[in-house]
C-alpha cells in the first residue's frame, strides 16, 4: 500500500515532502492571507511550513476564516 | 452622548457597542452594506477547512478593503470557535485562528448539544483557562448564569458573553433578571450574545447594563438587513444612553404628571 496523507479528513496519496510543498501544489503560497495549518493536531506557524516534513499517516488540517456569527 | 463613553476590552477601545456577525446574508454586498450601516467596529468570523478545489477571495481581504477608509480604521476581527464540542477542539481552532488572522482575540464557543447550541460549561471553563494561559483575549459565549460568568472572569476572560436565548432563535432576552444580575456583578464587560431578534431586544440588553451586544441573524435574516443594521445601531445607542441616564422608579399606581392645582370646575 502506498503512503497516505490525511488532508482535512480525507485520505490521499502522500506526494509532497513538506507542508510548504503540499500547499504550493494546491495553489496556496506561503504568503496566502488567512490560511493556517495544523499537523497532527498542532499548529504549524507559517515560517515553519518549508521545513516541516510530511510523513506517511500524517494528518493535515488547512483552514481559513469564513462568514460566521 | 458623551464622547468619553468608549467601551474598552483588554485595552482596546471600541467606539461602537454593537458587534456584528458576518454569516447568512443574502449576499456579500448586503453583508458589507449592513456592516457599514451598523457602525460596528468588530465582526465575528468562523474558522473552517479550506476548499482545495479552487480559489475564492479571502473574506478578510474583502472586509479590510471595504472598511479601510473608516476614521476608526479597518473593522476588527473576532474569530469564533463555533461548532466545537470539546475544549481540545476549541483550543486548536483558536490557535489556528490566531495564526490565520494574527489576532489573539477569540469568541470562545464550546457547545454541549448540536441542536440547542447550548454551552458546555465544564469544557468552556477548561478551554478558557487554557487559552488565557496561552495569551489569548478570550470572550466566552456562556449561559445566562451569574456563577458561570464569575468563574469565567476569575479565569481571566476579557469579557463574558451570556446568551439572551438560543443562538439564531430571535427569542430576545428570556431572563432579563439574570442578565441584569450578571451585569451588576461582573468585573469584566458583559456582552449579550445570541437571541436578539429585533431592535427592542438590543435596547433592553443595554438598559440592563450590558457593555455591548453581539448579534448576527437578527440582521442577516431581516427582510431588509441594511435597514435592520441601522436600527440595531440606534437601539444599542439608545439603550446605552437610557442605562446611563437611569430609569425612573416603577410604580404600581398612577401618578399624575400635570399639576393638580387650578383644575377647571373645582
Amino acid at each position: 500500500m502506498s503512503a497516505v496523507l490525511r488532508v482535512n479528513g480525507r485520505e490521499e496519496p502522500l506526494s509532497a515532502a513538506s507542508v510548504a510543498e503540499f500547499l504550493a501544489g494546491r495553489g496556496i503560497a506561503e504568503g496566502a492571507p488567512g490560511v493556517a495549518v495544523a499537523l497532527n493536531g498542532a499548529v504549524v506557524p507559517r515560517r515553519l511550513w518549508p521545513e516541516t516534513p510530511l510523513q506517511p499517516g500524517d494528518s493535515l488540517e488547512i483552514v481559513r476564516p469564513i462568514q460566521g456569527g | 452622548m458623551s464622547q468619553t463613553d468608549t467601551l474598552i476590552i483588554a485595552g482596546r477601545s471600541l467606539g461602537s457597542r454593537l458587534f456584528l456577525g458576518t454569516a447568512g446574508y443574502p449576499n456579500q454586498q448586503v453583508m458589507l452594506d449592513a456592516l457599514a450601516a451598523s457602525g460596528s467596529e468588530l465582526v465575528t468570523l468562523a474558522i473552517r477547512r479550506i476548499s482545495l478545489d479552487g480559489y475564492s477571495e479571502s473574506l478578510v481581504d474583502v472586509l479590510a478593503r471595504a472598511t479601510a477608509g473608516r476614521p476608526t480604521g479597518p473593522v476588527g476581527l473576532l474569530p469564533n470557535t463555533a461548532g466545537c464540542m470539546t475544549a481540545k477542539e476549541a483550543v486548536l481552532t483558536a490557535q489556528l485562528s490566531r495564526e490565520a488572522l494574527d489576532t489573539p482575540w477569540i469568541k470562545l464557543e464550546v457547545i454541549g448539544d448540536r441542536e440547542l447550541l447550548y454551552p458546555d460549561v465544564e469544557e468552556l471553563l477548561r478551554a478558557t483557562e487554557e487559552l488565557v494561559n496561552d495569551g489569548f483575549v478570550v470572550l466566552p459565549y456562556c449561559n445566562d448564569d451569574p456563577v458561570t460568568c464569575r468563574k469565567l472572569a476569575d479565569l481571566g476572560a476579557a469579557a463574558v458573553m451570556p446568551l439572551g436565548a438560543f443562538i439564531g432563535s430571535g427569542m430576545g432576552i428570556r431572563n432579563p433578571h439574570a442578565i441584569e444580575t450578571i451585569c451588576a456583578r461582573s468585573p469584566v464587560p458583559v456582552v449579550l450574545d445570541a437571541g436578539i431578534g429585533t431592535a427592542s431586544d438590543a435596547a433592553l440588553a443595554m438598559e440592563l447594563g450590558c457593555a455591548a451586544v453581539l448579534l448576527n441573524t437578527a440582521v442577516s435574516k431581516a427582510r431588509d438587513p441594511v435597514r435592520m443594521a441601522a436600527a440595531m445601531r440606534d437601539a444599542v445607542s439608545a439603550g446605552r444612553s437610557a442605562h446611563l441616564a437611569g430609569r425612573m422608579p416603577m410604580r404600581a399606581q398612577a401618578e399624575p404628571s400635570s399639576p393638580q392645582m387650578g383644575l377647571i370646575g373645582s
